[in-house]
């Protein structure tokens, strides 16, 4: 073969591969947001408090995962419950948070959690009343932990009895509990959050599989100047 | 190298000899006081001067080192040139297979420089206490009152107060992923904020509810590794006032990389003040905690992170148990 | 006639060619007949698949499988019977079974043509070819996904990968790595040219030679896999009880490390067989070459290491699969068990890195300075009190992590002292420097670029052998810096001298010395402007394996991403060298270009099968450059001599 014949060989086997290997990377590696980033920078005027709600079930029922327990969220533009744990928030904003909690509970592995942290007034409304502290090893313990560790803000989802839905999104004919709480977004910047309650069944302590798996029980907080 | 030169040939070996002392000198004492002072993390703590003193002591002997070398190399470069109109012919023969008294000297210099610096480092590590290192659950170089205090804090009789020069044990919880603080000579509340009070001995206890973390308090020059059922105990004491970062440093899942807090190094009486403040602040949920221990075992149970959740909630196992108070 | 039948030694009696069993070989396979890299992949995947299904049929009841939705048993079984498969697919398993079953192993044949690199042949000269091509493809899959970490921490903030990936790059990136460094020059020239620089005719254990490249290309192939299970989020340290909570991508990490290790085994054991035996007369062990020293110093350790990574591997598939506990701290195991049955493993490994580099540049630097390697004797004890020392310091890993505090002082002395033999290399190579009359080639401008990073990598590990500085440079970028300097820095560089050096021998033709040039420059330049400011970087906190660091830190992060982007590219210049002068334009090389007197460079050009014509008497050590009235290396009979030590002005053209 000559010279040049080679040379063509050699480079488009080369671009073989490399084409390969950018498909390869691109099909493996999940982007910073998985799902993408929900926005709720455009739901409010400016400086006036944004609503954002999200839902724990104990388990998806879809996906690749459908065993595991999610937070959900409510698109703010289209009413739907999105599986994205990726929120885009204006900072220096005040949050008013609701949780849908759709899960069973149980005694927290660190009832430090156990109580409200960092939140506006120190204080969560559960069903209405307001509480500070929530003993885990009373009624149906602590189902989940909504937690900004940056931000100290920590707060405990209490669990439910009787059968927990078991294909998100979970509706109101399920048990559930109703919390509500505010915080105060930062500066700019990226937060992460999660879940202080090791509920990944199957994995040791709890805390493999979606606990350790983004768009489940730990997202973050994008917040962006407004 | 004994160098074996005819009359008048450039002794090669005294001229690099030369300037590498003169470049040595001049790099230490650049080093020494312009960089010196400055080297990170600080002198927040005792732990972390002495380690400042450590560096630069390191750095001054492993700078001529440094400094030889590459000079022997760029000497080379230039001078040893096959391509250099005036290389001198190259030393074949048994003059270049080796020469006794510079093996010898290199072995005897780099073994004594070797020797020595453990030493100092053996020295530094008991007079530092431990050097801010963990030391396990025994340590055995520790501040005066350490023990006592430790003793006295599991009994749930220790104290604290300013100006008593007690030692203030300080109980880390890693877990999954996020650091938090008791204090037991205040009732034994948790926190996930750590101030710590100016000019005290501290001993600092770790541990881990779940997999291996790393308290590392950089400024402070802390570090101790968290192991579930384990207590490792690394000592320091403060002696400045400021803000330090606690990182975690051991992989220990999804969100290591998150898992830091901010800290600070207050006077004594704001220390005490509010330590007592959020002593009671924190009182309702204080009396769900369990005992404080210097480790603790996971709930045997199902969902609240037992061993292995199966999602059924099944009867407490007998042993501790870092969740609630057991029902009776 | 037979591999497998003894090869006499001696030639005929006549002298007067080759032997006829090796002349005319009797069987020929070509093309796409036989056993061959597309049977061994059909294997692996029908393995893949009767393994999963198996595990699946076994274990999706259990409880914990059918909680987490993700089979352990079904990976653990899918890659062991892959590997099974790829091993009995390219034929390693043939000749066991055949004996086994008491039959003549009737299959073996030598193998020519193109065809013969892709199948499992019994040729070292072959085998290290393979590796070359193995070890390459390690590296770049290792230097990709290297690229991708850079990517993300261009920002603390925005994050390019999620978290979870971003862990799964990390983890992955460190373990090929290190599974591609464990056997970088053992592999493709030590299996090469051990057995030409001791005058053999072939390694002891052929068919272990063989098999340890087609199970170290069946380890990449496990690791790799991880990233099909979900990857694994523990580092190449692989921490219990991290380990035992995270997903299937974990068995990938942990079976793959059990397969390299016995794949590291074979291939010291077999190494080090070949070098106390094969040896030629006439070579007593002060004049085997300082690379042939360094190998087998390797060789030991990889045989006595490599078994506690089993080990400890096997404890931790137990763990994962059929939840023993001996990592579990709170079931009665420990989770240091781990730490420490993997860093006993864990630093023989890196001098296991260290040996083979130091070994080539002792072998590369009197060729090009024209005068004796200095102190020889120092360096050859050298190589041996560093592996002996090695398992002597595993400790200094630990200091921070609760171990009995009287161990630190111990364990700090032992790593302090292990810096004594490691500095012989340098005496050696000032001394072989001094007065010497340089020609700055390609291989020579690496070897010294190795004495300059692993100066720098060296003497980082001082600083973090002494306990009280451990406490700030532990577990951050400083100690990253001072291990990439030191692998990556020492050992990779000394791999391309080595390679540069070495090639025009293995393939017969010259590399390209402008393209070797800019490549030497570019990786040499890069490599420092991205590692050392990790040093900084690490000392002002930021701790290893995070996707998110103080904001200050911004700056040199940057700097540090951007000069490993150029790095990575330096690459594609040595990419493009290899395709230019090996296939799209290549340039006969003569038999010997650089003028070395080493005893590999003295066999026929191509080298035969059975690469020396009679067995030489060797008379000499290859080390009498610039010696007029040097005695000759070696007898080849027939009144041959090696070639003596040769002035440089009468050298060949090819160094000008």
């Amino acid at each position: 073969m000559s010279k040049g014949g080679r040379l063509a060989v050699v480079l488009v086997a080369f671009l073989v591969v490399a084409g390969l290997v950018v498909f390869g990377v691109a099909q493996l590696l999940v982007p910073g947001v998985p799902g993408g980033v929900v926005n709720f920078t455009d739901t409010q005027a400016a400086g006036q408090p944004v609503h954002l709600t999200v839902q724990t079930v104990g388990s998806i029922g879809f996906g690749n995962h459908p065993t595991w327990v999610s937070y959900l969220v409510k698109n703010p533009h289209t009413g739907k419950w999105d599986h994205d744990t990726s929120w885009e928030l204006p900072a220096n904003t005040v949050i008013d948070m609701t949780v849908y909690q759709y899960d069973s509970g149980s005694p927290l592995r660190n009832q430090e959690w156990g109580q409200v942290q960092g939140t506006i007034g120190r204080d969560a409304t559960l069903n209405g009343k307001s509480f500070k502290v929530y003993d885990s090893y009373t009624g149906n313990g602590v189902g989940h932990t909504f937690a900004i560790p940056a931000l100290n803000l920590s707060v405990p989802m209490v669990g439910v009895a009787g059968n927990p839905c078991a294909v998100a999104p979970c509706h109101f004919n399920s048990p559930h509990n109703i919390e509500t709480f505010s915080f105060k977004t930062p500066g700019p910047g990226s937060y992460n959050w999660q879940c202080f309650v090791p509920c990944a069944l199957g994995y040791l302590f709890g805390n493999g599989g979606a606990m350790s798996t983004q768009n489940y029980m730990g997202g973050e907080l994008e917040v962006v100047a407004s | 190298m004994a160098p074996e030169t005819t009359q008048g040939e450039t002794n090669h070996f005294r001229r690099i000899v030369y300037i590498w002392i003169a470049l040595s000198v001049v790099a230490d004492l650049l080093f020494w006081f312009l960089v010196g002072p400055h080297v990170p993390p600080g002198r927040m703590t005792s732990s972390a001067q002495g380690d400042q003193l450590d560096f630069n002591i390191l750095f001054v002997i492993g700078l001529p080192v440094l400094i030889g070398v590459w000079e022997w190399l760029a000497y080379a470069a230039f001078n040893w040139n096959a391509k250099k109109k005036d290389a001198p012919e190259s030393v074949g023969g048994p003059k270049a297979w080796g020469n006794k008294r510079t093996e010898v000297s290199w072995i005897i210099v780099t073994s004594v420089v070797v020797v020595c610096l453990a030493c100092f480092g053996i020295v530094e590590l008991v007079v530092l206490q431990g050097a801010g290192g963990g030391e396990g659950p025994n340590p055995i170089w520790y501040p005066h009152g350490a023990i006592q205090a430790e003793t006295a804090a599991l009994a749930g009789t220790g104290t604290w107060s300013p100006n008593s020069n007690d030692v203030l044990p300080v109980q880390v919880i890693a877990q999954q992923w996020k650091f938090t603080y008791r204090y037991p000579t205040f009732g034994g509340f948790e926190s996930p904020e750590l101030i710590l009070p100016d000019d005290t001995s501290i001993a600092f206890n770790v541990t881990s509810l779940d997999v291996i973390h790393s308290f590392w308090a950089y400024q402070l020059e802390v570090k101790a590794d968290a192991n579930p059922l384990e207590n490792n105990v690394a000592f320091t004491r403060t002696q400045q006032l400021g803000n330090f970062v606690v990182r975690c440093s051991e992989l220990c899942g999804l969100w290591h990389g998150a898992m830091f807090n901010y800290g600070t190094v207050v006077s004594q009486a704001a220390f005490e003040k509010w330590a007592t403040a959020t002593e009671a602040a924190n009182a309702a949920n204080t009396k769900d905690l369990p005992p404080f221990e210097w480790t603790y075992v996971p709930d045997a149970n199902g969902a609240a992170g037992g061993y292995y959740p199966d999602g059924n909630v099944t009867p407490y196992s007998p042993v501790e148990i870092y969740g609630a108070k057991q029902p009776s | 006639m037979t591999i497998s039948a003894e090869r006499p030694t001696e030639v005929n009696d006549m002298g007067d060619g080759p032997p006829d069993f090796i002349a005319q070989p009797k069987l020929r396979r070509h093309g796409l007949l036989g056993q061959h890299l597309g049977t061994a992949i059909i294997g692996g995947f029908l393995g893949y698949i009767l393994g999963h299904w198996l595990g699946n049929y076994i274990a999706s009841g259990y409880p914990y499988i059918a909680n987490s939705g993700q089979n352990s048993i079904a990976v653990l079984l899918a890659l062991a019977l892959m590997v099974l498969g790829w091993l009995i697919g390219i034929g390693a398993l043939n000749y066991p079974f055949a004996k086994m079953l008491g039959r003549e192993a009737k299959g073996e044949v030598e193998y020519q043509g193109w065809t013969r690199y892709f199948r499992y042949n019994l040729d070292h000269k072959v085998v290290g070819i393979q590796y070359v091509v193995g070890v390459l493809v390690f590296f770049f899959t290792g230097g990709l996904l290297a690229m991708a970490i850079r990517t993300e921490l261009l920002n603390p903030t925005v994050h390019v990968f999620s978290a979870d990936t971003y862990i799964k790059i990390v983890s992955e990136h460190g373990t090929i790595m290190m599974m591609m460094a464990s056997s970088v020059v053992v592999g493709p020239l030590g299996n090469y040219f051990v057995p030409l620089m001791i005058g053999a005719r072939r390694m002891a254990f052929p068919r272990i030679e063989a098999f340890s490249f087609w199970i170290f290309s069946a380890g990449y192939l496990v690791i790799f896999s991880a990233l099909f299970f979900g990857g694994f989020p523990t580092g190449w340290t692989g921490y219990a009880p991290l380990q035992t909570q995270a997903g299937p991508g974990m068995i990938s990490y942990l079976f793959g490390f059990a397969i390299i290790s016995i794949g590291m085994m074979a291939a010291g054991f077999n190494l080090a067989v070949t070098i106390i035996n094969y040896r030629a007369p006439g070579m007593t062990w002060s004049r085997v070459p300082i690379f042939v020293w360094s190998i087998i110093a390797t060789a030991a350790l990889l045989t006595l290491a490599s078994p506690v990574l089993l080990a400890a591997g096997l404890f931790g598939i137990l763990d994962k699969t059929v939840q023993t506990a001996f990592y579990v701290t709170e079931h009665g195991g420990s989770s240091y068990l781990w730490e420490n049955l993997f860093w006993f493993f864990g630093h023989p490994e890196v001098y296991i890195m260290a040996l083979p580099g130091f070994g080539i540049v002792g072998e590369i630097l009197p060729v090009f300075a024209r005068k004796p390697l200095f102190a020889y004797r120092i360096a050859a004890a050298g190589m041996i009190g560093v592996a002996l020392l090695s398992f002597f310091v595993w400790q200094h890993h630990l200091f921070q992590s609760g171990i009995n505090p009287d161990m630190r002082p111990l364990f700090m002395l032992t790593t302090e002292l292990i810096s004594i033999p490691t500095g012989f290399i340098f005496l050696v190579g000032m001394g072989t420097l001094y007065k010497a009359r340089i020609r700055y080639e390609v291989p020579m401008l690496f070897c010294m670029a190795v004495y300059f990073n692993f100066l720098i990598g060296g003497v980082s590990g001082v600083f973090l052998s002494d306990v009280p500085v451990n406490v700030t440079v532990h577990g951050g970028f400083f100690v990253l810096s001072h291990f990439h300097y030191t692998i990556m820095g020492g050992l990779i560089f000394a791999f391309f001298a080595g390679l540069y050096f070495w090639l025009p021998k293995m393939t017969g033709k010259k590399m390209n010395k402008k393209l070797g040039l800019w490549h030497f420059w570019t990786m040499f330049v890069f490599f420092n402007l991205t590692f050392f400011p990790m040093f900084i970087i690490g000392l002002l906190g930021q701790p290893r394996r995070v996707f998110t660091y103080a904001k200050n830190l911004q700056t040199l992060n940057d700097f540090s991403s951007i000069s490993a982007f150029l790095l990575g590219a330096s690459f594609l210049i040595f990419v493009a060298n290899i395709m230019w002068s090996q296939f799209i334009s290549p340039e006969k090389s003569p038999a010997n270009p650089w003028d070395s007197l080493g005893l590999e460079w003295q066999t026929a050009m191509p080298i035969p099968i059975y690469n020396f014509e009679r067995i030489p008497v060797i008379m000499t050590d290859p080390y009498h450059y610039s010696e007029p009235g040097a005695p000759a290396l070696a007898d080849f009979g027939q009144a041959t001599m090696a070639a003596s030590a040769s002035p440089p002005s009468s050298s060949t053209s090819a160094d000008q």
